[in-house]
């Protein structure tokens, strides 16, 4: 999933001084599940929201709260309809791809992104998400024991452990583990060192140019069964 | 051609030393300090932006030793350029008369002066061993013919002291396999380690030369034990800095520093001296050695 954090509230504040009808929408899917941009966090902001006005006396905001179940789906954002239709701002609590995806829906609406958009991770326990993927482009877990090395290598490295390593922590960070040495170590329990042993060539940035795009190859699956 | 990689490959003992160019435009002291190892060193290593500060680059000061008869091994990290630019820098190189060259992958920026800065590593340590052995076949990384190639002795780092042990020899054979003649090692001062690491490698037949890093203080050990990966200061030199008074502090160091050269010297193929500073100590650390 697709984990962020909320920004500050200050900075929060400060974005909305020029407008002063704002609509707090909130996104259903990964924002929900990591706690930064689901309809509970939605209704906390605009609670905060309204409270910091009260208490600093400044502001004339009025605020309004929703929440779309993908704000990156088109299919999902015409739910908004009459919504939008009496405000002067969105401010999006969906990642950097639901602020955009209403930024490009919604031509004539401004939007805010209330949340840093921060990995692609993984629940680690409660309350707790560690960055896993990359997306680079070119999957290489099957030679990395399914560990990815261009994640959790802080130098994104891919033929061993840098110099940097002590007691299997990182250089960077005496916390994080060094992810050549889990690699090592896993790749020795399954028995297949020899996928450490080869030699990987340099990475192709040609292959993955920004931004990228994926057309479907299958049939399009219509319909919120995908969801 | 290099006198470094002819006393390798010939067999022969080495020594060699290290500068590390100083942050702003003024290299006399850098350059002083090159003059005081020239008579004792067959080769000087020039950091790249050692700990990821800020400083005047390697091949500059290389250029610079060049100029003076001096034999730099210019060391050339993946922290900060991309491929273009690390290839760009090795045909600099060549063109300056630089032959020696030491591949690293590079502390990471967040050990610096300059942690906000984007870490690079367009290629690691290996990738580069074997960029520039490409180029010294007369083609770039992507197989475009050069005009004319350069001839570099290439060599890389390995850390005998790191646990595991297993995946640093991994990593050293996949450099040999692409290109590296000769290892300079992390600081040693486990000699017992030192010599159960080069039993694991002796078979590849590749010079090891031993780090030696000149220990100043039981606080410089203890910091080093904690934070530099690879090294272990065992606690009698600790003890033994620590008994001694202050006055007396670089002769100590001396002292240790041409035990531990004398401990290694019958298990490799040279010793790389860092003096931090303390580069006086280095022709008296040497006589002691070979006398």
């Amino acid at each position: 999933m697709i984990v962020a954090e909320q920004k500050p509230l200050e900075d929060i504040i400060r974005m909305i001084v020029p407008y002063e009808r704002v609509l707090i929408l909130g996104c259903g899917t990964c924002m929900t599940v990591c706690d930064a941009g689901g309809e509970r966090e939605v209704s906390f902001l605009h609670n905060a929201l309204q409270l910091a006005q009260a208490r600093s006396g400044e502001g004339a905001h009025t605020f309004s709260e929703h929440t779309v179940k993908r704000q990156c789906d088109p299919e999902f954002l015409e739910a908004l309809g009459e919504k939008t239709a009496d405000v002067d701002v969105i401010l999006s609590l969906g990642c950097g791809i639901g602020v955009q995806a209403i930024a490009e829906y919604l031509p004539d609406m401004p939007v805010l992104p209330g949340v840093n958009t921060s990995f692609m991770g993984m629940t680690k326990e409660s309350g707790v998400w560690d960055e896993r993927c990359a997306a680079c482009g070119e999957c290489r877990l099957e030679d990395t024991g399914g560990i990815c090395p261009i994640t959790r290598c802080t130098k994104g490295i891919l033929n061993g452990p840098c110099a940097g390593v002590k007691n299997g922590k990182c250089e960077a960070n005496k916390d994080m583990d060094c992810a050549w040495i889990l690699i090592y170590q896993r790749l020795e329990r399954l028995q297949q060192l020899d996928k450490m042993r080869r030699y990987y060539p340099p990475r192709n940035f040609r292959a993955i140019p920004r931004p990228r795009r994926i057309m479907s190859k299958a049939e399009t699956v219509t319909g919120e069964s995908n969801g | 051609m290099s006198k470094f990689k002819e006393k390798l490959e010939s067999g022969k003992f080495v020594i060699t030393g290290e500068i590390g160019p100083p942050k702003g435009v003024n290299i006399e002291k850098c350059l002083h300090d090159a003059e005081l190892l020239r008579d004792y060193v067959t080769a000087i290593n020039i950091t790249d932006l050692q700990s990821a500060v800020l400083r005047i680059g390697s091949l500059a000061v290389s250029s610079k030793l060049i100029e003076r008869r001096i034999e730099p091994i210019f060391q050339l990290t993946c922290r900060d350029r991309n491929r273009l630019a690390l290839q760009s820098d090795l045909l600099s190189a060549w063109a300056l008369g630089i032959e020696n060259v030491l591949c690293l992958t590079g502390d990471h920026p967040t050990m610096g002066d300059h942690a906000e800065a984007k870490p690079v590593y367009d290629l690691d340590s290996v990738q580069l061993l074997k960029a520039a052995s490409t180029l010294n076949q007369g083609r770039d990384m992507s197989d475009h013919e050069l005009d004319s190639n350069p001839n570099f002795f290439l060599g890389a780092v390995v850390t005998p002291g790191a646990e595991p042990m297993e995946p640093q020899i991994i990593k050293m054979k996949k450099k040999i396999a692409v290109g590296a003649r000769f290892f300079q090692t992390q600081a040693i001062y486990e000699p017992d380690k030192f010599e159960s690491f080069i039993n694991q490698v002796k078979s590849l037949n590749v010079p090891v030369i031993a780090g030696i890093v000149i220990l100043k203080s039981a606080a410089m050990a203890k910091f080093m034990n904690e934070n530099v990966a690879g090294i272990t200061v065992p606690e009698d030199i600790i003890n033994e800095m620590s008994d001694t008074p202050k006055e007396d502090r670089k002769k100590k160091a001396a002292e240790i520093t041409a035990r531990i050269i004398r401990q290694v010297k019958p298990l490799c193929q040279g010793v790389h001296i860092m003096p931090l500073g303390w580069d006086e100590l280095v022709p008296e650390i040497i006589k002691e050695v070979e006398a």
